[in-house]
Protein backbone atom coordinates (compact mmCIF):
# COMPACT_ATOMS: atom_id res chain seq x y z
CA UNK A 1 0.00 0.00 0.00
CA UNK A 2 2.98 2.08 0.17
CA UNK A 3 2.49 3.69 -3.07
CA UNK A 4 -1.37 4.33 -2.21
CA UNK A 5 -0.34 5.61 1.15
CA UNK A 6 1.47 8.93 -0.58
CA UNK A 7 -1.67 9.59 -2.49
CA UNK A 8 -3.32 12.26 -0.09
CA UNK A 9 -0.18 14.16 0.15
CA UNK A 10 -1.01 15.46 -3.48
CA UNK A 11 -4.72 16.28 -2.75
CA UNK A 12 -5.02 19.40 -2.00
CA UNK A 13 -6.35 19.58 2.10
CA UNK A 14 -10.76 19.94 1.87
CA UNK A 15 -10.61 18.44 -1.82
CA UNK A 16 -11.56 14.87 -1.95
CA UNK A 17 -10.10 12.64 -5.06
CA UNK A 18 -12.71 10.76 -7.28
CA UNK A 19 -12.98 6.96 -6.38
CA UNK A 20 -10.77 4.41 -8.04
CA UNK A 21 -12.65 1.11 -7.50
CA UNK A 22 -12.21 -0.03 -11.14
CA UNK A 23 -10.16 -2.98 -10.19
CA UNK A 24 -12.11 -4.00 -6.56
CA UNK A 25 -15.07 -4.37 -8.57
CA UNK A 26 -13.50 -6.66 -11.25
CA UNK A 27 -11.80 -9.07 -8.50
CA UNK A 28 -15.72 -8.91 -7.03
CA UNK A 29 -16.84 -10.43 -10.28
CA UNK A 30 -13.90 -12.87 -10.42
CA UNK A 31 -14.60 -13.92 -7.24
CA UNK A 32 -18.48 -14.55 -7.46
CA UNK A 33 -18.08 -16.11 -10.72
CA UNK A 34 -15.18 -19.13 -9.49
CA UNK A 35 -17.69 -19.32 -6.28
CA UNK A 36 -20.57 -19.80 -8.55
CA UNK A 37 -18.43 -21.97 -10.87
CA UNK A 38 -17.63 -23.96 -7.79
CA UNK A 39 -21.36 -24.91 -7.22
CA UNK A 40 -21.88 -25.82 -11.10
CA UNK A 41 -19.18 -28.35 -10.32
CA UNK A 42 -20.28 -29.76 -7.13
CA UNK A 43 -23.60 -30.62 -8.57
CA UNK A 44 -22.34 -31.76 -11.69
CA UNK A 45 -19.48 -34.16 -11.57
CA UNK A 46 -19.36 -37.20 -9.10
CA UNK A 47 -16.77 -37.30 -6.03
CA UNK A 48 -13.23 -38.07 -7.32
CA UNK A 49 -10.52 -36.84 -8.29
CA UNK A 50 -11.25 -34.47 -10.48
CA UNK A 51 -13.73 -32.57 -8.44
CA UNK A 52 -11.18 -32.76 -5.64
CA UNK A 53 -8.40 -30.78 -7.42
CA UNK A 54 -11.19 -28.20 -9.55
CA UNK A 55 -11.95 -27.12 -6.16
CA UNK A 56 -8.48 -27.13 -4.83
CA UNK A 57 -7.63 -24.93 -7.72
CA UNK A 58 -10.46 -22.65 -7.81
CA UNK A 59 -9.84 -22.00 -3.95
CA UNK A 60 -6.20 -20.90 -4.78
CA UNK A 61 -7.26 -19.21 -7.64
CA UNK A 62 -9.47 -17.30 -4.59
CA UNK A 63 -7.17 -16.69 -2.50
CA UNK A 64 -4.69 -15.65 -4.89
CA UNK A 65 -7.42 -12.49 -5.86
CA UNK A 66 -8.12 -11.79 -2.22
CA UNK A 67 -4.82 -11.80 -0.82
CA UNK A 68 -2.80 -10.09 -3.69
CA UNK A 69 -5.77 -7.60 -5.00
CA UNK A 70 -7.91 -6.89 -1.43
CA UNK A 71 -4.89 -7.59 1.00
CA UNK A 72 -2.35 -5.66 -1.57
CA UNK A 73 0.11 -8.00 -1.14
CA UNK A 74 0.74 -8.64 -4.87
CA UNK A 75 1.76 -4.29 -5.13
CA UNK A 76 4.17 -5.31 -2.45
CA UNK A 77 8.00 -5.68 -2.67
CA UNK A 78 9.49 -9.09 -3.25
CA UNK A 79 10.78 -10.12 0.20
CA UNK A 80 7.78 -9.35 1.94
CA UNK A 81 5.71 -11.00 -0.79
CA UNK A 82 7.97 -14.11 -0.06
CA UNK A 83 7.99 -13.92 3.84
CA UNK A 84 4.38 -14.62 3.46
CA UNK A 85 4.26 -17.23 0.97
CA UNK A 86 7.12 -19.60 2.14
CA UNK A 87 5.50 -20.48 5.10
CA UNK A 88 2.56 -21.36 3.66
CA UNK A 89 4.41 -23.66 0.79
CA UNK A 90 5.49 -25.75 4.40
CA UNK A 91 1.83 -26.32 5.39
CA UNK A 92 1.02 -27.74 1.85
CA UNK A 93 3.55 -30.50 2.77
CA UNK A 94 2.49 -31.18 6.37
CA UNK A 95 -1.45 -31.48 4.63
CA UNK A 96 0.14 -34.14 2.52
CA UNK A 97 1.62 -36.08 5.16
CA UNK A 98 -0.65 -36.20 7.27
CA UNK A 99 -3.31 -37.33 4.60
CA UNK A 100 -1.27 -40.10 4.15
CA UNK A 101 -0.57 -41.14 7.52
CA UNK A 102 -4.95 -40.60 7.42
CA UNK A 103 -5.02 -43.23 5.14
CA UNK A 104 -2.63 -45.36 6.75
CA UNK A 105 -4.15 -45.38 10.42
CA UNK A 106 -7.50 -46.25 8.05
CA UNK A 107 -6.00 -49.46 6.97
CA UNK A 108 -4.72 -50.07 10.63
CA UNK A 109 -8.07 -50.02 12.24
CA UNK B 1 38.09 5.68 5.18
CA UNK B 2 37.37 7.85 7.59
CA UNK B 3 34.98 10.25 5.08
CA UNK B 4 33.27 6.64 3.69
CA UNK B 5 32.52 5.26 7.60
CA UNK B 6 30.54 8.66 8.71
CA UNK B 7 28.92 8.52 5.57
CA UNK B 8 27.42 4.88 6.03
CA UNK B 9 26.57 5.28 9.87
CA UNK B 10 23.39 7.34 9.14
CA UNK B 11 22.45 5.23 5.86
CA UNK B 12 22.34 2.15 8.79
CA UNK B 13 20.33 3.97 11.04
CA UNK B 14 17.62 4.60 8.59
CA UNK B 15 16.93 0.94 7.36
CA UNK B 16 15.00 1.21 10.59
CA UNK B 17 11.01 2.46 11.10
CA UNK B 18 12.15 5.31 13.76
CA UNK B 19 14.56 6.87 11.39
CA UNK B 20 11.83 7.03 9.05
CA UNK B 21 12.56 4.31 6.04
CA UNK B 22 10.30 1.09 6.81
CA UNK B 23 11.89 -2.05 5.78
CA UNK B 24 9.97 -4.18 3.48
CA UNK B 25 8.42 -0.44 2.23
CA UNK B 26 5.57 -1.51 4.82
CA UNK B 27 4.90 0.10 8.00
CA UNK B 28 5.61 -1.67 11.41
CA UNK B 29 2.04 -2.38 12.04
CA UNK B 30 1.57 -3.19 8.86
CA UNK B 31 4.17 -5.65 8.66
CA UNK B 32 3.38 -7.12 12.29
CA UNK B 33 -0.14 -7.65 10.96
CA UNK B 34 1.37 -9.88 8.61
CA UNK B 35 3.05 -11.41 10.54
CA UNK B 36 0.05 -11.93 13.32
CA UNK B 37 -1.69 -13.57 9.90
CA UNK B 38 0.64 -15.88 9.42
CA UNK B 39 0.46 -17.23 12.88
CA UNK B 40 -3.10 -17.19 12.66
CA UNK B 41 -2.89 -19.12 9.18
CA UNK B 42 -0.59 -21.90 10.87
CA UNK B 43 -3.51 -22.28 13.91
CA UNK B 44 -6.32 -22.61 10.89
CA UNK B 45 -4.18 -24.82 8.94
CA UNK B 46 -3.90 -27.48 11.65
CA UNK B 47 -7.76 -27.42 12.64
CA UNK B 48 -8.42 -28.07 8.17
CA UNK B 49 -5.43 -30.54 8.09
CA UNK B 50 -6.15 -32.46 11.27
CA UNK B 51 -10.01 -32.64 10.03
CA UNK B 52 -8.28 -34.27 6.27
CA UNK B 53 -6.42 -36.48 8.69
CA UNK B 54 -9.12 -37.62 10.29
CA UNK B 55 -11.21 -37.59 7.38
CA UNK B 56 -9.24 -39.95 5.60
CA UNK B 57 -8.70 -42.46 8.87
CA UNK B 58 -12.59 -43.15 8.67
CA UNK B 59 -14.59 -45.03 5.90
CA UNK B 60 -15.83 -42.88 3.32
CA UNK B 61 -19.11 -43.40 1.69
CA UNK B 62 -19.47 -45.78 -1.19
CA UNK B 63 -22.71 -46.49 -2.84
CA UNK B 64 -21.27 -49.36 -4.20
CA UNK B 65 -20.71 -51.15 -0.78
CA UNK B 66 -23.45 -48.51 1.41
CA UNK B 67 -25.89 -48.57 -0.84
CA UNK B 68 -28.60 -45.39 -0.99
CA UNK B 69 -27.18 -42.36 1.16
CA UNK B 70 -28.41 -42.14 4.40
CA UNK B 71 -26.47 -41.03 7.69
CA UNK B 72 -24.81 -43.66 9.95
CA UNK B 73 -21.73 -43.23 12.01
CA UNK B 74 -20.05 -46.37 9.88
CA UNK B 75 -18.79 -43.99 7.54
CA UNK B 76 -17.66 -40.24 6.50
CA UNK B 77 -21.04 -38.11 5.58
CA UNK B 78 -21.17 -36.26 2.58
CA UNK B 79 -21.39 -32.73 3.61
CA UNK B 80 -23.99 -31.08 0.94
CA UNK B 81 -26.01 -33.64 2.04
CA UNK B 82 -26.00 -32.95 5.68
CA UNK B 83 -26.07 -29.00 5.02
CA UNK B 84 -28.98 -28.61 3.31
CA UNK B 85 -31.57 -26.39 5.13
CA UNK B 86 -32.31 -22.69 4.81
CA UNK B 87 -34.09 -20.44 7.32
CA UNK B 88 -37.68 -20.31 6.29
CA UNK B 89 -38.17 -23.01 4.04
CA UNK B 90 -38.50 -25.95 6.61
CA UNK B 91 -38.56 -29.18 5.05
CA UNK B 92 -37.33 -28.72 1.24
CA UNK B 93 -33.86 -29.69 0.69
CA UNK B 94 -31.45 -27.47 -0.90
CA UNK B 95 -27.92 -28.65 -0.34
CA UNK B 96 -25.37 -25.42 0.23
CA UNK B 97 -27.66 -23.15 -0.30
CA UNK B 98 -27.35 -21.48 2.92
CA UNK B 99 -23.65 -21.79 2.79
CA UNK B 100 -23.27 -20.32 -0.74
CA UNK B 101 -25.50 -17.39 0.71
CA UNK B 102 -23.14 -17.32 3.67
CA UNK B 103 -19.99 -17.15 1.27
CA UNK B 104 -21.54 -14.58 -0.88
CA UNK B 105 -22.14 -12.34 2.48
CA UNK B 106 -18.46 -12.79 3.23
CA UNK B 107 -17.04 -11.68 0.09
CA UNK B 108 -19.59 -8.37 -0.07
CA UNK B 109 -18.59 -7.34 3.04
CA UNK B 110 -14.48 -7.49 1.96
CA UNK B 111 -15.73 -5.92 -0.99
CA UNK B 112 -16.74 -2.58 1.22
CA UNK B 113 -13.85 -3.59 3.49
CA UNK B 114 -11.64 -2.87 0.61
CA UNK B 115 -13.56 0.30 -0.57
CA UNK B 116 -13.32 1.79 2.50
CA UNK B 117 -9.60 1.25 2.26
CA UNK B 118 -9.49 3.03 -1.05
CA UNK B 119 -11.74 6.11 0.71
CA UNK B 120 -9.24 6.35 3.29
CA UNK B 121 -6.45 6.91 0.88
CA UNK B 122 -8.78 9.60 -0.57
CA UNK B 123 -9.17 11.28 2.82
CA UNK B 124 -13.22 10.54 2.32
CA UNK B 125 -14.19 10.59 5.77
CA UNK B 126 -17.68 9.83 5.00
CA UNK B 127 -17.04 7.25 2.54
CA UNK B 128 -15.17 5.84 4.98
CA UNK B 129 -17.91 5.74 7.37
CA UNK B 130 -20.21 4.31 4.77
CA UNK B 131 -18.16 1.44 3.56
CA UNK B 132 -17.24 0.14 7.54
CA UNK B 133 -20.84 0.69 8.14
CA UNK B 134 -21.51 -1.50 5.18
CA UNK B 135 -18.96 -4.46 6.41
CA UNK B 136 -20.06 -4.28 10.26
CA UNK B 137 -23.83 -5.08 8.88
CA UNK B 138 -21.69 -7.98 6.56
CA UNK B 139 -20.18 -9.53 9.39
CA UNK B 140 -23.19 -9.57 11.77
CA UNK B 141 -25.48 -10.76 8.88
CA UNK B 142 -22.60 -13.86 8.62
CA UNK B 143 -23.12 -14.20 12.39
CA UNK B 144 -26.64 -14.59 12.18
CA UNK B 145 -26.41 -17.48 9.96
CA UNK B 146 -23.65 -18.86 11.69
CA UNK B 147 -25.50 -18.88 14.49
CA UNK B 148 -29.14 -20.52 12.67
CA UNK B 149 -26.66 -23.16 11.28
CA UNK B 150 -25.25 -24.08 14.09
CA UNK B 151 -28.51 -23.94 16.22
CA UNK B 152 -30.14 -26.48 12.78
CA UNK B 153 -27.10 -28.78 13.32
CA UNK B 154 -27.75 -28.76 17.28
CA UNK B 155 -31.60 -29.66 16.45
CA UNK B 156 -31.06 -32.15 14.26
CA UNK B 157 -33.39 -33.46 11.68
CA UNK B 158 -37.24 -34.10 12.54
CA UNK B 159 -36.27 -37.87 11.58
CA UNK B 160 -33.56 -38.22 13.55
CA UNK B 161 -31.16 -40.98 12.72
CA UNK B 162 -31.42 -44.33 14.47
CA UNK B 163 -27.70 -45.33 15.59
CA UNK B 164 -26.76 -49.27 16.78
CA UNK B 165 -23.87 -49.37 19.86
CA UNK B 166 -23.05 -51.64 22.20
CA UNK B 167 -24.45 -50.96 25.72
CA UNK B 168 -23.64 -53.47 28.66
CA UNK B 169 -22.38 -56.04 26.10
CA UNK B 170 -25.48 -55.85 24.16
CA UNK B 171 -26.54 -54.19 20.54
CA UNK B 172 -28.56 -51.60 21.26
CA UNK B 173 -30.65 -49.39 18.80
CA UNK B 174 -31.69 -45.59 19.75
CA UNK B 175 -33.06 -42.77 17.36
CA UNK B 176 -30.80 -39.38 18.21
CA UNK B 177 -31.55 -36.05 16.96
CA UNK B 178 -28.55 -33.55 15.99
CA UNK B 179 -25.15 -33.57 17.16
CA UNK B 180 -23.01 -32.47 19.55
CA UNK B 181 -19.70 -32.91 21.09
CA UNK B 182 -20.58 -36.84 21.68
CA UNK B 183 -23.03 -38.25 19.42
CA UNK B 184 -24.05 -37.10 15.87
CA UNK B 185 -27.04 -38.23 13.81
CA UNK B 186 -25.12 -37.25 10.74
CA UNK B 187 -22.20 -39.17 10.81
CA UNK B 188 -19.31 -40.26 12.73
CA UNK B 189 -18.96 -37.95 16.40
CA UNK B 190 -15.45 -36.57 15.07
CA UNK B 191 -17.44 -34.92 11.93
CA UNK B 192 -19.51 -32.80 14.46
CA UNK B 193 -16.55 -32.19 16.63
CA UNK B 194 -14.90 -30.80 14.13
CA UNK B 195 -17.52 -28.90 12.16
CA UNK B 196 -17.74 -27.13 16.07
CA UNK B 197 -14.19 -26.18 15.94
CA UNK B 198 -13.54 -25.35 12.57
CA UNK B 199 -16.32 -22.84 12.29
CA UNK B 200 -16.40 -21.78 15.67
CA UNK B 201 -12.68 -20.98 15.77
CA UNK B 202 -13.63 -18.96 12.25
CA UNK B 203 -16.31 -17.65 13.32
CA UNK B 204 -14.80 -16.06 17.00
CA UNK B 205 -12.47 -14.84 14.15
CA UNK B 206 -15.81 -13.03 12.53
CA UNK B 207 -16.82 -11.46 15.49
CA UNK B 208 -13.63 -10.50 17.00
CA UNK B 209 -13.40 -8.62 12.98
CA UNK B 210 -16.67 -7.15 13.63
CA UNK B 211 -15.45 -5.26 17.07
CA UNK B 212 -12.43 -3.65 15.28
CA UNK B 213 -14.90 -2.79 12.73
CA UNK B 214 -17.01 -1.05 15.22
CA UNK B 215 -14.20 0.70 16.56
CA UNK B 216 -12.75 1.91 13.77
CA UNK B 217 -15.97 3.72 12.46
CA UNK B 218 -16.49 5.00 15.66
CA UNK B 219 -12.77 6.50 15.98
CA UNK B 220 -13.37 7.27 12.15
CA UNK B 221 -17.07 8.99 12.75
CA UNK B 222 -15.05 11.27 15.78
CA UNK B 223 -12.48 12.35 13.20
CA UNK B 224 -9.72 10.65 14.93
CA UNK B 225 -8.05 9.70 11.56
CA UNK B 226 -8.57 12.80 9.28
CA UNK B 227 -6.48 14.93 12.33
CA UNK B 228 -3.67 11.86 12.31
CA UNK B 229 -3.97 12.52 8.82
CA UNK B 230 -3.93 8.89 7.42
CA UNK B 231 -5.95 5.94 7.66
CA UNK B 232 -3.97 3.77 8.15
CA UNK B 233 -6.09 2.03 10.67
CA UNK B 234 -8.56 0.81 8.36
CA UNK B 235 -5.97 -0.92 6.22
CA UNK B 236 -4.52 -2.88 9.54
CA UNK B 237 -7.98 -4.02 10.61
CA UNK B 238 -8.99 -4.29 6.21
CA UNK B 239 -5.83 -7.02 6.54
CA UNK B 240 -7.80 -8.91 9.07
CA UNK B 241 -11.03 -8.76 7.79
CA UNK B 242 -10.12 -10.12 4.36
CA UNK B 243 -7.77 -13.07 6.12
CA UNK B 244 -11.64 -13.95 7.75
CA UNK B 245 -12.89 -13.81 4.31
CA UNK B 246 -9.96 -15.73 3.03
CA UNK B 247 -10.27 -18.74 5.74
CA UNK B 248 -13.89 -19.17 4.93
CA UNK B 249 -12.96 -20.00 1.59
CA UNK B 250 -10.56 -22.58 2.23
CA UNK B 251 -13.48 -23.85 5.13
CA UNK B 252 -15.96 -23.51 1.96
CA UNK B 253 -13.79 -25.43 -0.40
CA UNK B 254 -12.37 -27.96 2.42
CA UNK B 255 -15.46 -28.53 4.68
CA UNK B 256 -18.51 -27.94 2.44
CA UNK B 257 -17.59 -28.79 -1.41
CA UNK B 258 -14.56 -31.55 -0.92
Amino acid sequence: MSDHSSHHHDTEPGVIAEPQTKAIWRTFVILSVLTAFEFLIAFTLHHGFLKTSIFVLMTIVKAFYIVGEFMHLKHEVKSLIWAIILPCIFVVWLLLALLMEGGFIFIAR
Amino acid sequence: MSATATTEAPVFDKKTWMGGVEPMKVSYGKLMMWFFLISDTFTFSALLVTYGLIRFSFQAYDPAIHGEFHFSNLYWPIPERVYEAVPFLHGIQLPLVFVGIMTFILIFSSVTMVLAVEAGHRMDKAAVEKYMLWTILGGLTFLGSQAWEWTHFIHGTDEGSVIREIVNGQWVERTIFGANLTENQYGPPAFADLFFFITGFHGTHVLSGVVLNILIFYRTSFGLYQRRGHYEMVEKVGLYWHFVDLVWVFVFTFFYLV
